[in-house]
């Protein structure tokens, strides 16, 4: 079958899929997309999140056909999709000199050079957040989309927004201290 | 035809900052955030197929027949091959011993083992066309733990053993056995006020990195392969591969791809052989990729274990002896299991000083899951068991638990039961002081002027508790870990480092075939070049089978082996531009011959602080580049009788606290926090030092009160490989987790730095457990502790 629907802003046609094809898979194999992860393709792990009409999904259990005609957001257009949304309502609790506490002290490094970044991509390599980064991408849309509902959240708020995604490597400690700063960042307009 | 996915060079810095001790960003980081860093998954070819394996339903069988012919006649499938299509004369692999079949040869001895493979255009076809084989099996009785398989009837796991270990064990049943025996235990034993004893249960547990095992092998025109590969070591795979090819080693290429996570279970080939197989079958390039169900049978576990202890002490809470006996479950085939018995026995009495020990461990072939490599490597199942050991203690004699610890803690100097003496700080004590100093979290954090908040509470968001029954408890542990590859291993690392003139800058190219799996050596590699070498630039090369080895991404060795060998390589090169400057411009100055020189901020600079030249007019046209070999200090067996011997480099140590609360009523429990104090040597990189820390502290977590790979006991079948049923850490399970980084340099390393990366996945589990007991009063020797330990409704 032929599937047509909009990724990252631009329409895109995805031809010969089959039917029992996710959408995980036609992004990965078929659109040359392949920043939506495959951890586990069941459901559990979140590294496939995408935003489907803005609702965070696991594209591992969207089959193909489902999403005829709609709106997908990847991680690879993470940054655009963030420059365009509205400014948030601009209340802030964390001040943005306490969450410079969970940046590292970096000098030096050119990550970033070059690339624009939506905020919570940079405090994730800001804060270390990253290891071997599969769970990254999926944690970025996840976070991004908690930040757009409340900008301002509670230590247990993050948690509970993001426990459908699976890390191996951070302790998740790090995690946390990303998606603080760029609340903290977000709230100080930087 | 190109191949998507190709990992590049990334160089990364200006300026002069950013050399060792800083916390550095990653140079992959960039990519990794915006979706466009190619993992081994993500690799693709236009005209490629998928590869697909069948796996065995059963355990223990032998292969009556296979049909292949439905198979074969699906539309869309290119090969389909089997043991009787390999094309070599070597048909087995191994990291030690070549005990494991490429493809089943007559019988399987797991469930879950490859049987046959096959290509197709799609994957599903190929999943499809892979059910259509018809394999006949006729099951043979199942060994499944020591009793089974030291039976004086018991079946073989492997009729005709020729390796080396077969004729020092007790059994053709127990791959390795390593007996340690120091002082006069009986002896001892008659000095002890007290004695424990213990058995303890340590659960198998998953790596569970969430890269799963993939990669791209392509045909090249020399009849050769170029695999494009996540893994832990390229040239231990390529020196496995190879043989099973009929290839040369030099027409098997390997670069490696994207690595999402291993901790020890990317050590053992998975769909290496089986995607070049394909490949130079049908002149493709074939792609496999694992999902999570086939990644549970398709990669070795942390060994299973039983754990028995006795433990002695004189009234006033001096370690009189210890004897234990470590009983590791290695599965169908041996992996690393000689060296996990290694770890396990040497390691088998914790960080303390005892001079009267009999030890013995011992890994079993069975039919159970193969088991090796996984982050802690042995020493993690015998810390469960001696800081259960030290508590129980503790309680017998009345006294404090961390006490009865500092009072028996190693310092540097202390032999090891293998008479090895540490020679370097063994801050035990320091560490145990520093983690219980650490502030308690605040208790009933719970409560909010609007209630209970549940997401705090033991139970969650099921609302299981508002506070009812809940019980709070504290534990410690401390543990020891050897760093680097053990036991007489040639432990080495290359790497080439190259510096020249680009676009006007001193830039340094740094060459390892180090795997990055994440846990940031192409950081450090980096931040050692600026260091040594002055410039701001370092370009990293992909890692790849064109530079020497650069041994494991394993034992928390990489910093220390190929860190010491990028390190050694940079020093090589600053001679040659040294060389080269005093050629040049040394009429021009005395200072050339005479004073201690230094490249700093991309230029020539004595000690004094005085510029001689700028690196951009020393270096010219011309490069400097060097490769070479770097190895640490030689380690010696140990004796099969007696486990005497250097067998190690170095140690690492970790000492965590756990607080937990406890819903007693259900068996429900919330890790409130998990403190940990590390010596590390040296921070080089202090961001990725913490990420290491929390990072392997959560991996303990997990199997203290979640993880275990559960093995049916009669059929040795695997009824959880999925992540709904195999739990992993959430960022609910998972507590603040604050650390205490010490750096007590070790002279004989590179910078004075520790391997970092298993020592806190130790001291995790017991300190949970502790904790445990401390709230329950339970004695829980096993792991995972499940609802029903705690409610006693087994």
């Amino acid at each position: 079958m032929r599937i047509d629907f909009t990724v990252n802003g631009r329409p895109q046609e995805a031809d010969d899929v089959w039917e029992g094809e996710s959408l995980l898979y036609v992004l990965r194999e078929r659109l040359g997309l392949p920043g939506s992860k495959n951890a586990c393709e069941q459901g559990e792990c979140g590294s496939c999140t995408v935003r489907l009409d803005g609702v965070p999904v696991c594209s591992c259990l969207v089959a193909a056909g489902q999403v005829q005609g709609r709106e997908v957001v990847t991680v690879e257009g993470l940054a655009d999709f963030a420059r365009e949304r509205a400014c948030g309502t601009g209340a802030c609790g964390t001040s943005l000199d306490e969450a410079k506490g969970w940046q590292a002290q970096g000098t030096d490094s050119q990550t970033g050079e070059g690339t624009e970044l939506s905020p919570i991509q940079q405090a994730f390599i800001d804060a270390g957040a990253v290891q071997c980064g599969f769970c990254t991408p999926g944690l970025l849309v996840a976070a991004d989309e908690m930040l757009e509902r409340n900008p301002n959240p509670s230590d247990a708020d993050i948690r509970e927004a993001l426990s459908g995604n699976l890390c191996r490597c951070t302790g998740y400690e790090k995690i946390m201290d990303a998606v603080r700063l760029a609340a903290a960042r977000q709230s100080e307009g930087v | 035809m190109p191949t998507n996915g190709v990992p590049t060079k990334i160089t990364q810095g200006s300026g002069t900052k950013g050399g060792i001790g800083e916390s550095t960003l990653r140079p992959d980081g960039t990519l990794k955030v915006t979706g466009e860093f190619a993992y081994s998954s993500d690799m693709w070819h236009e005209d490629m197929l998928w590869g697909q394996i069948l796996r065995s339903t059963v355990a223990h069988a032998e292969i009556v027949s296979i049909d292949t012919s439905e198979a074969l006649a699906v539309p869309g499938v290119y090969a389909v091959m089997t043991y009787d299509d390999l094309p070599a004369d070597v048909k087995n692999y191994g990291l030690e011993i070549q005990d494991t079949p490429v493809l089943a040869h007559g019988k399987v001895r797991h469930h879950g083992e490859p049987v046959a493979i096959v290509a197709a255009d799609h994957p599903e076809t190929a999943r499809r066309a892979a059910a259509r084989i018809r394999v006949e099996y006729r099951d043979l009785p199942v060994i499944t733990d020591e009793a089974s398989a030291l039976a004086p009837d018991a079946v073989l796991v492997h009729e005709n053993r020729d390796d080396h270990h077969v004729g020092h064990v007790p059994h053709p049943n127990v791959v390795h056995r390593q007996p340690i025996v120091r002082g006069d235990v009986a002896a001892a034993r008659e000095r002890a006020d007290v004695i424990v004893e213990g058995e303890y249960t340590f659960g198998m547990q998953d790596q569970a990195f969430l890269g799963p095992e993939s990669g791209l092998a392509v045909p090249e025109e020399d009849g050769g392969v170029h695999l494009y590969i996540a893994t832990q070591w390229l040239h231990s795979d390529l020196r496995q591969i190879a043989p099973v090819l009929g290839l040369p080693e030099d027409k098997v290429r390997m670069t490696l791809a994207g690595v999402g996570g291993a901790f020890g279970g990317r050590e053992d080939l998975s769909m290496q052989i089986h995607a070049c197989l394909l490949a130079l079958r049908t002149g493709k390039p074939v792609k496999i990729v694992y999902n999570r169900f086939e990644s549970f049978f398709g990669h070795v576990h942390r060994h299973p274990a039983k754990l028995f202890y006795e433990h002695g002490a004189t009234a006033d809470g001096k370690l009189t002896h210890v004897k234990c006996r470590i009983v590791l479950d290695g599965g169908a085939y041996a992996s690393a299991s000689p060296a996990v018995v290694g770890n396990a026995s040497s390691l088998g009495v914790g960080p303390y000083v005892v001079d009267d020990v009999e030890i013995e461990a011992i890994a079993l072939y069975t039919n159970n899951p193969p088991c090796g490599a996984m982050r802690g490597f042995g020493a993690v199942q015998a810390c469960f068991a001696y800081e259960a050991q030290m508590d129980r203690l503790a309680a017998e004699l009345g006294m404090d638990p961390v006490e009865l610890r500092r009072l028996n803690a190693m310092e540097q100097g202390t032999l090891l039961p293998t008479g090895q003496p540490v020679d370097s700080p063994a801050p035990v004590a320091e560490l145990l002081r520093r983690v219980k100093a650490m502030p308690m979290p605040p208790e009933r954090q719970w409560e909010s002027s609007e209630g209970a908040d549940v997401r705090q509470l033991p139970g969650g968001l099921s609302n299981t508790t508002h506070g009812e029954g809940v019980v709070r408890g504290v534990g410690y542990a401390v543990g020891i870990k050897n760093v680097g590859f053990s036991e007489g291993f040639d432990d080495y690392s290359t790497a080439r480092v190259r510096m020249e003139v680009v676009g006007g800058e001193p830039v340094a190219t740094v060459h390892t075939a180090m795997a990055e799996v994440g846990q940031g050596g192409v950081t450090v590699h980096a931040q050692i070049a600026r260091t040594e070498l002055g410039v701001g630039q370092v370009t990293i090369h992909p890692a790849d089978t064109q530079v020497g080895s650069a041994g494991s991404t394993s034992a928390s060795r990489q910093t220390y082996v190929t860190g010491g060998a990028v390190k050694n390589a940079c020093e090589l090169v600053r001679e040659k531009v040294l060389e080269r400057g005093r050629r040049r411009f040394g009429s021009y100055h005395p200072a050339w011959a005479t004073a201690e020189l230094l490249l700093e901020g991309g230029k020539v600079v004595t000690d004094g602080g005085e510029v001689l030249a700028d690196l951009v007019d020393v270096l010219g046209d011309e490069a400097v580049e060097v490769e070479e070999e770097w190895r640490h200090r030689p380690t010696e067996p140990f004796d099969l009788r007696t486990g005497q011997g250097n067998g190690h480099v170095q140690y690492s140590f970790a000492a965590h606290r756990a607080v937990v609360e406890v819903d007693t009523e259900l068996g429900l429990v919330k890790v409130i926090e998990l403190a940990c104090a590390q010596d590390v040597g040296k921070a080089l990189n202090p961001l990725s030092v913490i990420g290491q820390i929390q990072g392997g502290t959560t991996q303990g977590l997990g199997v203290a009160v979640m993880e275990e790979i559960v093995v049916d006991p009669k059929t040795a079948k695997v009824r959880n490989p999925s992540f709904t049923d195999y739990l992993i850490p959430t960022i609910l399970d998972t507590p603040t987790i604050p650390v205490d980084v010490l750096e007590l340099a070790d002279d004989h390393a590179p910078y004075g730095l520790r391997g970092i990366g298993e020592a806190p996945t130790l001291s995790s589990t017991p300190a949970v457990l502790a904790a445990i007991r401390n709230a329950t009063g339970l004695p829980l020797t096993k792991t995972p502790v499940r609802p029903e330990h705690l409610t006693g409704t087994m």
